[in-house]
């Protein structure tokens, strides 16, 4: 979990141009949208993205979105789920 | 700024340079950082022309119009979007690059800092073409809705950045340097660091 964490916060930072944001910054159960770090409809788009090019795993539905990207935590989840 | 030069730095690429703009600028907005190059190049020439102006003192949000030109429309947004469709056995197209091939973006990225509602308009021209501008403009002040534009030229492409970018505003007084294609070629042309 803490691997895949860290490796996942590394990557949405940079996919993301999450300027002055560390991996240290994300909490692990903070929510990624609204407030936490305040990402917007372009950046769900832009992991949904991430998550095809470099997991391999597809998002099929938007309930499904909702949830896998309520944060770092349900992220690690879903991925580790579809292995 | 007004003849005066307020940073130079030949030797950065200009994400960075944009970067130490922003931070001269005293930028709080971290969505800057999201932007395509075009788009900051607009939005820090908005910025460093609209401090200090006071508009909303004087202008409601939808009295402000905006008009912005170039010559490379958002080209260097397309060709990263097309080199990411390129190869079909890696086709991932970032939706952040895609929302920025239309160079009118810009446009809204500067309303959206500001909260400008008036009319806004993006137009390409082989070159800077101030007739044609300055007539747009004075066309836009026929409607007694807007008295203010933020207009200019922001042009970018592989690393090249060119913009002017000023505020005009509506007004009686004839001792105010009256807005012509002439005065408008002038900040252009005279102001330009060679």
């Amino acid at each position: 979990m803490s691997q895949l964490a860290n490796e996942l916060k590394t990557e949405i930072i940079k996919a993301l141009n999450l300027e002055g944001v560390s991996p240290e910054d994300i909490e692990n159960d903070a929510p990624l949208f609204g407030e936490g770090l305040g990402l917007d409809s372009i950046d769900a788009l832009e992991l949904i993205v991430l998550l095809d090019k470099n997991y391999g795993i597809k998002i099929d539905s938007a309930a499904d979105g909702k949830a896998v990207f309520h944060s770092i935590s349900s992220m690690v989840a879903y991925i580790e789920s579809k292995k | 700024m007004n003849n005066a030069l307020l940073h130079s730095n030949e030797d950065l690429a200009f994400a960075d340079f944009a970067k130490q703009a922003y931070k001269l600028a005293t930028l709080n907005y971290l969505k800057f950082f999201k932007m395509d190059n075009l788009s900051k190049l607009g939005l820090l020439a908005a910025e460093f022309t609209l401090a200090g102006k006071n508009w909303q003192e004087r202008y409601t949000p939808d009295e402000v119009a905006l008009c912005f030109s170039n010559a490379s429309s958002s080209i260097d947004s397309d060709r990263k979007h097309q080199e990411s469709i390129g190869d079909r056995s890696n086709y991932f197209p970032s939706p952040s690059v895609f929302v920025y091939t239309l160079p009118n973006i810009l446009a809204g990225e500067i309303c959206i800092r500001n909260g400008f509602k008036g009319e806004n308009s993006f137009f390409i021209f082989e070159q800077f073409d101030a007739e044609n501008m300055v007539n747009i403009v004075q066309q836009l002040f026929t409607n007694e809705q807007c008295k203010a534009c933020v207009m200019g030229w922001i042009n970018y492409d592989s690393e090249q950045a060119d913009a002017l970018c000023c505020l005009i505003e509506k007004s009686d007084n004839e001792k105010e340097l009256p807005f012509n294609a002439e005065n408008y070629s002038y900040l252009y042309f005279n102001t330009k660091p060679q």
